[in-house]
């Protein structure tokens, strides 16, 4: 295991892809136009992918790339290129607005933290703990195998009713 | 020596969600707020994916698939939605779009 000083690399690179996630997260709050928006929420989501792969998840890491960053992101463009949206004039936030964002932001804080602090973090990563795409598909297909099927007539549905709702006249 | 632990991703998944959030009540168009809404599911995601490493269980990734897998479904239906909203009112900001609103 490589180590710089008394961090780990694994440790260094959790801070690095922590940062990056957040800080893409604040851009794409930030910026006014939406396909700037989109970009750093691509940003946001493989970085997300690599904090994924930190935690052995490593399945879910090129799903998080495949849907998200992939499908996912390119519908959101294809929908910002159809209704061709300017870039947000400046309007006035309103004061409003704000106030109710940080109450509400800071309510949840609140919550997370005094639990956070009430609950001992007893759990730590156990080294023979296997993740791999095999235990997965696995767990899958036996234990899991009815939500998997109903997941795929719940995608069957979504099809059917994006292709209804995206007709000329709604009737 | 500085380990990196549960808390740390806990930590980060709270920020990324209270972005989200706060992304949904301040911004004024309504793909900025379906993104924003994105956002806050990664940051379920992270948490569900933390927890399942840390207690060395493997249903919380198998959640974090159908998790994934009903945003794939729900992203679809609601830029449908969206689309259909604009080619009746052209416009995408939610402070125009106030039918509803007394």
């Amino acid at each position: 295991m490589l180590e710089f000083g008394t961090y780990k690399m694994a440790d260094v690179l959790f801070y690095i892809f922590a940062g990056l996630t957040l800080l893409c997260g604040i851009m794409m709050l930030v910026s006014r136009n939406p396909v700037n928006s989109a970009m750093f929420l691509v940003l946001t989501i493989a970085s997300l992918a690599g904090l994924f792969v930190l935690l052995e998840a490593f399945f879910l890491a090129a799903i998080q790339i495949l849907v998200y960053a992939g499908a996912v992101m390119v519908l959101f463009l294809f929908v910002i290129m159809l209704l061709d949206l300017k870039a947000e004039e400046r309007r006035r936030l309103k004061i409003l607005g704000i106030a109710g964002g940080v109450i509400s932001v800071g309510a949840i804080g609140a919550l997370f933290f005094k639990s956070l602090a009430q609950t001992p973090l007893t759990a730590t990563r156990s080294p023979d703990f296997h993740a791999g795409t095999i235990d997965l598909g696995k767990l899958l297909f036996s234990q899991y195998l009815l939500p998997f099927e109903i997941v795929s007539v719940l995608l069957l549905v979504a099809m059917v009713g994006v292709i209804l709702l995206s007709k000329k006249d709604l009737k | 020596m500085n380990h990196v632990g549960l808390e740390h991703y806990l930590a980060v998944s709270f920020l990324l969600f209270a972005l989200g959030l706060f992304g949904v009540i301040i911004r004024r168009n309504v793909l900025v707020i379906y993104m924003s809404l994105e956002l806050m599911l990664n940051a379920a995601n992270l948490a569900l994916v933390a927890f399942s490493r840390f207690n060395n269980n493997l249903d919380g990734q198998v959640f974090v698939f159908f998790t994934i897998t009903v945003a794939a479904a729900e992203v679809a239906v609601g830029l449908a939605l969206i689309v259909a909203l604009y080619r009746k009112r052209q416009t995408a900001h939610v402070e125009d779009l106030r039918t509803m609103k007394l």
